[in-house]
């Protein structure tokens, strides 16, 4: 039974980041296809965890970390280019 | 025009220590499972990048003054130093030995010499990418 509930879950994010990879595409504009690019790597975070269960180890539980570290700071770049259009600043004028 | 950027900055704060702790446990658990130098430099370079994003360069090189450069060359400096100090034991180079201690408070520890040259590849990692993000960054 938690086989199948596994297996399906895997296949529903498979389709949510399908359906990501087409709005990242289509996008009209930035902010979308930014948006598109953090829910890829937050289904990507739980397809990971949902592969550990169903494996029964817990070596990917590193790479769950490092992944949510890294769309964190993805996510925050892109967040100041969009509103600045300057990622790294030489000196803050506040 | 002044901007508020206040939730950012608390965010950081706190992030970055855990980003800090999450580096240091992945550098010392490369020795039976998957970690190590490499992934922890690069999660140390990735908390660095951070405090860059959050705060400004000026800002940062006050509070962290390190040259990243010199940074690179010491842990290249290290990571050699420590293969070629197998010479001196008749090993051949880049040679490693582990031997068991008691410690005080561990009990009984495994220590190895590899941890002296994953020290100097985590060093050689963050200096080469902060370096390269900040030469990035200074075209804009």
């Amino acid at each position: 039974m938690i086989e199948y509930l596994v297996v399906g879950g895997l296949a529903l994010y498979g389709i949510a980041i399908a359906v990501a990879v087409i709005r990242m595409i289509i996008g009209p504009t930035l902010p979308d296809r930014v948006l598109a690019l953090d829910i890829i790597g937050v289904n990507l975070i739980s397809c990971i965890a949902i592969i550990s269960v169903m494996l029964s180890t817990t070596a990917f539980l590193d790479v769950i970390l490092i992944l949510g570290i890294l769309a964190f700071i993805s996510t925050i770049a892109f967040a100041r280019y969009l509103e600045r259009g300057v990622i790294i600043e030489r000196k803050r004028d506040s | 025009m002044k901007i508020n950027d206040v939730i950012l900055h608390a965010v950081t704060k706190i992030v970055v220590f855990i980003i800090l702790t999450l580096a240091i446990y992945l550098f010392l658990s490369g020795h039976h499972s998957p970690g190590g130098g490499f992934v922890g430099g690069l999660v140390l370079a990735s908390a660095f990048v951070l405090l860059y994003l959050a705060f400004d360069i000026e800002t940062v090189q006050k509070g962290i003054p390190f040259d990243f450069k010199l940074v690179a060359a010491l842990g290249a400096f290290i990571a050699a130093a420590s293969g070629l100090g197998a010479v001196f034991f008749g090993a051949s180079f880049l040679s490693q030995a582990f031997d068991y201690f008691d410690l005080p408070i561990l009990g009984q520890t495994e220590l190895a010499t590899v941890t002296v040259f994953e020290a100097g590849v985590a060093l050689a990692v963050v200096g080469t990418v902060v370096t390269i993000i900040l030469s990035i960054s200074e075209d804009v």
